[in-house]
This record gives structure tokens, sequence and C-alpha cells, in this order.
């Protein structure tokens, strides 16, 4: 479980974390959802003490991270940047981190079968790919058998693959009552994944939801109609609950109204229809309004205080 | 695929315990070949301008207190010329300390590090234990064996072990020599990149001291004495140079200079942002 209650963090002006609170619970996917910049890794980043909060506090599994006589069994952690020695092995990489709680090899040798990189393990881990870094990274986020798993981007380099490869292990990890919480900038990766999703943009907390509300939200149905009667016929259609816009002369874009009633009237009206399709915002378009959105505020906010 | 349900070979009682910590800078340190590189350079030049200087005095021509070759010791005696090479290894055993700590962060491991122990100060005290351990295991024989054959070279004209201070300078050079190791260390924390923390050893060791001698005598003479180096010099030497502190304050000066910029190291880690 990873609490935060109002965290912040500021460099200098910018204000890259701004007030966040929220819950990540044990048991199912949490995504961490934003543009790139939107304060995910700095967030992760103040989760396992790495950067100091400027304000409120962040708690893993009860206790400040840096509180934790066993942090490796609380949480195993994945960066987004690097944060393994160029000239070391990666088998010598996990022997060094393990040794600082005792665990030794025969894990050490788990973890690295787990990620399948039995092979180069005895390799210097400045020669190994994005995917093979990435993996190894999962190496040692999985090491101490942690209760959170917490996943910076881990499908960044990964090949189609690794991809099918990493959402088989999180489901797996939460399966087991792990909390996993893993960010992304992509809505469709968390849409394959996440089970709730925590969606941040310009460092403010945007969305804290399930998936399937998340989606119930976003799969808010427009219906084009093309006419030549498209005067007469937004007058006929309009009402309390209903959008239309009109992008060229002759189409509308009706939202609120089913298909179906919308052909109806027309036929009651005699109104000709050249089409009628209903067309379901995707979930990447969602996210993509909701981020604007928070990135249009955030720009006119800023533009104010000046 | 894959998944963790098997059960795990962590076992129960892992957490962090200051041996651990030690142990896992004793793996880091092996498992880098630069560290090794570096260790097996400072001894080979240490031994190797050793032995040189010793043969050089040795020539019937050259008299005891002859200015000395450059690069060498200040003045060639015989115990100044079989020990002559510490001016070049501290550079190397410096580079050593520095990479140590400063790689960790030009490669990012240091959030891996600080992310296992993130009360942080063990990562680096037991880095510095690590570093001045091996550093002295290694280099006391060195500097031992590098002091009896340059007496051998020497032969009539060398001195003994047991001549008076002469054992307390031949420790005190391995003693200098790791601990330039351990500021090297503590500049690469600090500084936290390997260029500048570099910079910093060599502008410490060789520019300072050059600088200071051009200041006004009597300003130099107040602070020559207490550069690292000159207090080093203080007890790697049989004492009386007038230009120099006493053996037991040389010590103590240098030690005050290693606790100093640890402590700032130190400070420095657990405030700011990794």
């Amino acid at each position: 479980m990873i609490e935060a209650r109002d965290l912040s963090k500021r460099y200098g002006d910018r204000l890259a974390v701004d007030s966040l609170t929220f819950t990540v619970a044990p048991g199912v996917v949490t995504g961490f959802l934003g543009p790139n910049g939107a304060g995910k890794s700095t967030t992760m980043r103040m989760i396992l003490g790495l950067d100091a909060p400027t304000g409120g506090t962040v708690r893993v599994n009860g206790r400040r991270y840096a509180e934790h006589r066993d942090p490796l069994r609380q949480i195993g952690a994945l960066l987004e940047a690097k944060a393994v020695h160029t000239g070391r092995s990666a088998r010598d990489h996990l022997l060094a981190l393990g040794a600082t709680h005792g665990i030794g090899r025969r894990r050490v040798d788990e973890v690295i079968d787990l990620v399948g990189l039995r092979e180069v393990a005895g390799k210097r881990a400045g020669g190994f790919s994005l995917g093979m870094g990435q993996r190894l990274g999962i190496a040692a986020a999985l090491l101490g058998d942690p209760a959170v798993v917490m996943l910076d981007e881990p499908v960044n380099g990964l090949d189609p693959d690794g991809i099918r490869w990493i959402r088989g292990l999180l489901r797996g990890l939460a399966a087991e009552g792990r909390t996993v919480f893993v960010s992304s900038h992509l809505m469709s990766e968390m849409a394959q994944t996440a089970d709730h999703l925590i969606v941040v943009g310009r460092g403010r907390l945007l969305a804290d939801v399930s998936l399937a509300e998340f989606t119930r939200q976003a799969s808010r149905t427009t219906v084009r109609v093309r006419s030549p009667q498209a005067a007469a016929l937004r007058d006929l259609l309009a009402g309390p609950d209903v959008t239309i816009t009109g992008g060229e002369p002759g189409l509308l874009e009706v939202s609120g109204l089913r298909r179906e009633v919308i052909g109806d009237r027309a036929a009651a009206a005699g109104l000709t229809l050249h089409e009628l399709t209903a067309t379901e915002a995707s979930l990447e378009e969602a996210f993509m309004t909701m981020t604007r959105d928070a990135v249009e505020y955030a720009g006119a906010t800023a533009g104010e205080t000046r | 695929m894959t998944t963790t349900t098997a059960p795990t070979a962590v076992p129960t009682g892992a957490r962090i315990t200051g041996p651990r910590v030690v142990r896992a800078e004793w793996i880091k340190f092996r498992s880098l070949r630069s560290s090794l590189i570096m260790l097996a350079a400072t001894v080979v030049v240490f031994d190797a301008l050793g032995l040189g200087f010793s043969a050089f005095l040795a020539d019937a021509t050259i008299e005891p207190g002859t200015p000395a070759p450059p690069g060498g010791p200040s003045s060639l005696d015989p115990l100044g010329a079989s020990l002559g090479g510490v001016n070049l290894a501290q550079l190397l055993i410096a580079t050593l300390g520095v990479l140590l700590t400063a790689g960790e962060y030009a490669t990012g491991m240091i959030r891996t590090s600080l992310a296992a122990v993130p009360r942080r100060w063990p990562v680096l005290t037991a880095k510095i234990a690590v570093l001045a351990g091996v550093s002295l295991a290694v280099l006391l024989p060195t500097v031992l064996l590098t002091f009896l054959g340059g007496q051998a070279v020497l032969g009539d004209k060398g001195i003994a072990l047991g001549d008076d201070g002469v054992l307390r300078a031949v420790l005190g050079t391995a003693v200098y020599l790791a601990g330039i190791g351990v500021l090297g260390a503590a500049l690469g924390s600090l500084l936290r990149t390997t260029a500048g923390a570099l910079t910093s050893v060599v502008a410490l060791l060789l520019v300072v001291p050059g600088v200071v001698s051009l200041l006004p005598e009597s300003w130099s003479e107040a602070i020559s004495p207490y550069l690292p180096s000159n207090a080093g010099q203080a007890f790697m030497s049989l004492g009386g140079d007038p230009n120099l502190l006493s053996p037991q304050a040389g010590a103590a000066v240098f030690v005050g200079w290693l606790l100093a910029l640890v402590g700032a190291a130190l400070i420095r880690l657990l405030r700011r942002d990794a």
C-alpha cells in the first residue's frame, strides 16, 4: 500500500508535483498515467525517498520508506532513468544489491531466470540493449520478493514479446495480493493491464478511478449525421442534454441522442439523411482531452499570475 | 509465462545490517575492473619508482641530499628515495577513490544503492571502510617490500627498518596512500562528477602547495605545513624538517582533513536529492 498526502515537489520556480493525494491499494494493478513531464517519475522518486518532498508526506506500507529496516522486502522499484553501473555484470549488480539485506545467490539466480537473463547474466550491463536493461531493472525490483512493486514506464524498449510478458507478470503479482503501481504515458498500454487509474497532468491529480469507470465516462457516443437539410435537422434534434456541432456544411456531430432516435425523428419530419454513423470516443481520446485541459488550465493560471 | 508464485529463496531474516552493507560494498568493489586496475597500478608505480630512485641514488657519483630527478622525492636520501613513488601513486589511488563514489553518480547506480539503504549514510561509510581496508591490506606489504628492496639496491648507503623513525615513516606511507584514496572518495561523493573530483584532487595535492609557496613567506609558512600533502610528508619522513609539522601533529592534521571531507560528503549525501 502506498499513501500520498498533499505530496508536492518544487524545483526552483517549477512545481513538478502539486499536492497529490492518492492511495495505491494491494491486489490490483494501478496505472499511473500522465503525459511526459506530468510528475510521475518525481512522485516515484519521492516514494523511494530519493527526492525529498517540499510538502506533504508519502508512506509505504504504513511508514516513511526510510524508516523500514528491510526496504527491499517492502517495495521493489524500477526507475525510468538507468540505475546500474555499466561496468558491472548483471549478476554482480544483483548480488551487491541483495547483499545489503542478506539475500544471496539463490534468490539472485531465481530472479535472473524469472526475467530471462540467464544467458547474459555474466556480461557487463553497459553492453545491454534497452530491453535487457529493463529486464535487469525488473529483476532488481523483484529481488526482495516485495509487497509493493513499482515500475516506471516498464514497457519502454521491450519488444512485443517482452510487453506481453510484463503484462502477465503484473497481473500475476497483483493476483498474489501485492500492490502493483505502474506508470505510463500511454493510455492504450494501461487499458490492457490496469484495474485502477491515477491520472496526473502538470503535477496535479486529474482522476483517481477504476478503469471500468474511466471507460464508461469516456465512451460517450457521438453520432455523425449527414443531411442536405442540416439546418432543419439541427432544430429538430436540439434539446437540453444534446450537443450538436457541425464541422462542415451538411454535417452534424450529435451527442446525447441515440442513433435510432435521430433516424426516427428525421423520418417523421420527412428529412433526408445521407449518413448516420455512431462513433465511440476511444480511451486514448478521453485521456488526451483530460490532460489537454490540465495543460491549458496550468498555462492560463501561469499567465494570470504574471 | 512466468509468475512469482513459487516459493522464493529470500531468507526470512532479510533486512539491512551494518556488516551486510559492508559486504555489498565489497562485492561492488571487487566486481569492477576499474577498481582492480587502479589498485594494481598504484602498487606497480610505487614499487617501480621506489626501486628506480634507489638505483639512481646508489650511483656512486651522487651524494645524499642531491636534488631529485623530476617527479621524484623532494630530496634524495635513502628513505625518501625508496618511498619516492608516493607522489605519483597518490594520484592513482585518489582516482580509485573518485571512481568508486563519483562513478555511481555518473552511471545512476547511486539511485539503486540509496533505494536499497534509504538511511544513506551506511552506504558511504561502508564504501570508505572497504576502500581503506583493501588499500591498507595491499599497500602495507607493498610499501614495506619496496622499502626493503630499495635499501638492498642502495647497499652500504642504505638504512635499516630498525633505525630511529624509519618503521613509522614506512607504515605512515601506506596509511597516507590509503588516506588519499579516502580523500578521493569523499571528493567524488561531494562533487558527484568524476572530472570535477579528479580536478579537485590534483588541485589540493599539487596545485595549492605550489601556489601557497608563492605567497609572502610569513603566509606560506603559516599555511603550507597544514596542507594534506605536507601534513602527510611530516609523518612519512624522519622528522626534523623546519618547514614541516612534527610527525604526530602531521598525522593529526591529515586525519583532520579526512574527517572534514568525509563529514561534508555525508552531510551532502543526507541533505540533497539523489
